[in-house]
């Protein structure tokens, strides 16, 4: 078994435009939530969600497309993450090495479909074409492999809010099984009416803001961002003489199947997940020295988690946080933003805060970390990503 | 990376969901310009409390998946895998729908919990109450080659003795409106057994859902394995496809008795077959299934079901066959797709 290398990080999101931004926002608390100003909704003044601070003309300079291309936000700030994962992973050539791409997303170009949709549905002979072509998922990773030639392997998983996560999972175990030496992976999601309207009319979005793992918690908040990681071969990194930021040493995808939204009380497909990326890992669950928990806020999935975390381990619960309070919940990219984020707290030795926390959830013992810690040693942080039809991945990143 | 196809199952717009794969008495179209599929009987799958919230392609989905688990005999696999071009789009389209309908107020959130990809696989688990890997792809005409890629990859890293994949995709008014508007399908209605003989640009648009139990082991009622599944983005337009099929076909084992092309009866898509199968495969008797089944992005899961027929009785239906040459012992089979010549895939099968 190969072992799998991160070489690169590239990441969008409320919290910042690049990597540095959203470390700078991570050391802050600086949370990206605030007021709806890209979507034309009736919900603007009374649902809060954490937008990429920049329209879409402003991306698309940031991504250099010209204005006759009719992008998708999700494709848009999924070039720029892109970009910069590969920049920072120093790779001028795609073609030098076989490379796959695997990216991820849970609605793809509907932020542009919405503007066809509506004109659509009244005469089908209305509603201009140019904003329908980049509906599908897989579209914006076509873009990707196009912008920096990618020919070997390129895929888009979407499996709702683990997607981008299950995206890095297949990376790692590609390169691990050496079917491919190098692999960008990750994914990208922009908020659209849809999601807002899909995640309002569930009643699960708090109106003020999210409260992960609070007492007081009433929902998520929506987020949109993209994030990708560039993973590769123990190979491909003594013959380039990279020093890697990290490695990937655990993966666990497991189904909760106990219904299509909501998480089973006890969090058996979390505890599955999470036991699984332990086992892959070969180390005991007292070898993980932080968890970025998927911790959306929801009433159901933070008492889910934290049961699980509680069940796999017991009176030894580390250090726990969940993110989100700063970037929101970025659905299908959350995976891979949360991946940066372990790889960031691994990098600065630090553990980032679980913001807006009042009290302690009463139905669990541990406490999530409130503020930043800085100056400790993390040899191995664990990440969970749950979706939608109980599709639960955890994955472990390690210091090399 | 090889798997056993130890079940199968179709449901797609001919009879293959209650008769065999093969289409011995094909089922033809008249003046059409889109096939759908048959229903299968879903009363004799599914709890009629669950299948009532259900949408055409979950049901679909949900009884090929468990009609292909019965004929391998297994009852939870290590594995769910499913691929999809565009998911749920009629329950994405209902939603959408009502939003605007509504001014946003008062929706309900059941077609949004039932529009994403993984709908069909996690309904799946759901039903078998199997909390084992479950995973989807939604990438154009990759989709279901990629969830493949995956089930035998599982199977080779010693994770999965028994994956479930599938491909599937539905027929929705609005999707064939809007895909007509760019161009997709034959203007003109056609005969879709004739398919081929129109000559004029686009082709007819179909769906369906066919599912594959993969085994590490061969099972009691197997004929054919997966021996190889490969993928190529030509992101250069240029020639490149050639070499990559060329350098294929070059290698130890891979040169095929049987091709099975999707033409699609588009001029300028069945250009792009016609020229490789010159250069690359002369005098290697070929075979197609998109007059059978229409154009979808997983349609290859149907021309695996189709392969896996072919090996298993030795023989290619008169109405798939391309032209008469001759043919023995069908040991291997090519299935070969492309998209626009930008995106093309090969699925590798052998008897055994």
């Amino acid at each position: 078994m190969q072992k799998v290398y991160i070489t690169g990080a590239g990441i969008v999101s409320a919290a910042g435009f690049n990597t540095g931004e959203n470390l700078a926002s991570l050391r802050s608390s600086s949370s990206g939530i605030g007021r709806i100003s890209f979507i034309d909704t009736i919900h603007a003044d009374d649902i809060p969600v954490a937008e990429v601070k920049a329209s879409n003309d402003s991306l698309r300079e940031m991504a250099g497309i010209s204005k006759k291309q009719h992008l998708s936000r999700t494709s848009l700030i999924s070039l720029i993450a892109a970009r910069e994962a590969i920049e920072s992973a120093g790779i001028e050539n795609t073609g030098e090495f076989p490379t796959g791409l695997i990216s991820a997303s849970t609605v793809g170009g509907m932020d542009n479909t919405e503007k066809f949709f509506k004109r659509f549905m009244h005469n089908n002979a209305a509603g201009r074409l140019r904003y329908v072509i980049n509906h599908d998922v897989g579209d914006h990773t076509e873009k990707i492999a196009e912008a920096f030639g990618i020919r070997d392997h390129v895929s888009t998983i979407s499996t709702a809010c683990s997607s981008s996560a299950n995206a890095i999972l297949l990376a790692a175990r590609m390169i691990s099984n050496g079917f491919l030496g190098r692999v960008i992976a990750g994914g990208t999601d922009a908020l659209t009416l849809f999601t807002i309207n899909g995640f309002n009319s569930l009643m699960i979005l708090d109106k003020r803001g999210c409260r992960p793992f609070d007492n007081d918690r009433n929902g998520l908040t929506l987020g949109e961002g993209a994030a990708y990681l560039v993973l590769e071969s123990e190979e491909i990194v003594s013959a380039t003489g990279k020093k890697p930021a990290g490695m990937i040493t655990g993966y666990g995808n497991a189904c909760d199947a106990y219904h299509q939204t909501a998480s089973s009380p006890e969090g058996e497909g979390a505890v599955i997940s999470m036991t699984r990326a332990l086992e892959k890992a070969g180390i005991g669950p007292e070898s993980i020295d932080y968890i970025n928990a998927h911790g959306t806020g929801t009433k159901n999935n933070d008492l889910s988690e934290g049961k699980a975390v509680e069940r796999v381990f017991g009176q030894r619960v580390p250090p726990v946080s969940s993110t989100k309070s700063l970037t929101g919940h970025t659905l299908g990219a959350a995976g891979a933003i949360e991946a940066v984020f372990s790889l960031l707290a691994i990098q600065n030795n630090s553990i980032w805060p679980n913001k807006e926390l009042s009290a302690k959830m009463t139905e669990l013992d541990f406490e999530p970390v409130s503020s930043l810690i800085t100056g400790v040693t993390l040899k191995n942080v664990l990440s969970n990503s749950f979706g939608f039809g109980g599709n639960n991945t955890s994955l472990i990143f390690s210091k090399c | 990376m090889e798997a056993y196809i130890n079940g199968v199952s179709a449901v797609s717009p001919q009879n293959t969901f209650s008769a065999g794969i093969l289409p011995d008495t094909p089922v033809g179209y008249r003046d059409v310009r889109f096939l759908k599929s048959a229903d299968p009987p879903w009363s004799e799958y599914l709890d009629p409390m669950v299948a009532r919230r259900m949408s055409r392609i979950i049901k679909s989905g949900s009884c090929a998946a468990l009609k292909a688990l019965g004929s391998a005999e297994i009852k939870t696999p290590d594995a769910i895998i499913t691929g999809t071009g565009f998911g749920c789009i009629e329950d994405t389209v209902r939603f959408l729908t009502t939003i605007y309908e509504n001014d946003e107020k008062l929706l309900n959130p059941t077609p949004f919990i039932q529009s994403t990809h993984n709908t069909v696989g996690s309904s799946i688990a759901l039903m078998l109450k199997c909390n084992n890997y479950n995973n989807t792809y939604g990438h154009r005409i990759f989709s279901f080659e990629n969830a493949l890629l995956d089930g035998l990859m599982l199977i080779s890293e010693g994770e999965a003795k028994n994956v479930l994949a599938g491909g599937l995709d539905e027929l929705t008014p609005e999707f064939f409106k809007i895909t007509d508007r760019l161009g997709f399908w034959k203007k003109e209605k056609v005969d879709s057994l004739r398919l081929r003989e129109y000559k004029t640009p686009g082709t007819i648009a179909g769906e369906g859902s066919t599912f594959f139990v993969l085994g590490k082991e061969k099972g009691l009622h197997c004929t054919t394995k997966i021996t190889s599944v490969q993928t190529f983005f030509n992101t250069s337009g240029k020639g490149e496809t050639e070499e990559w099929l060329k350098s294929f076909a070059d290698s130890a084992g891979n040169r095929p008795e049987v091709l099975l092309l999707g033409i699609n009866g588009d001029i300028s898509n069945d250009s792009v077959y016609g020229n490789l199968q010159k250069k690359i495969f002369s005098s290697i008797p070929a075979a197609y299934y998109k007059h059978l089944s229409g154009e979808y992005w997983t349609s290859a899961a149907f021309a695996l079901a189709l392969a896996d027929g072919i090996i298993r009785e030795q023989r290619i239906p008169e109405i798939m066959r391309l032209d008469d040459l001759q043919y023995g012992n069908i040991n291997r089979l090519l299935i070969y797709n492309q998209f626009h010549n930008r995106a093309h895939s090969l699925i590798m099968v052998s008897s055994c």
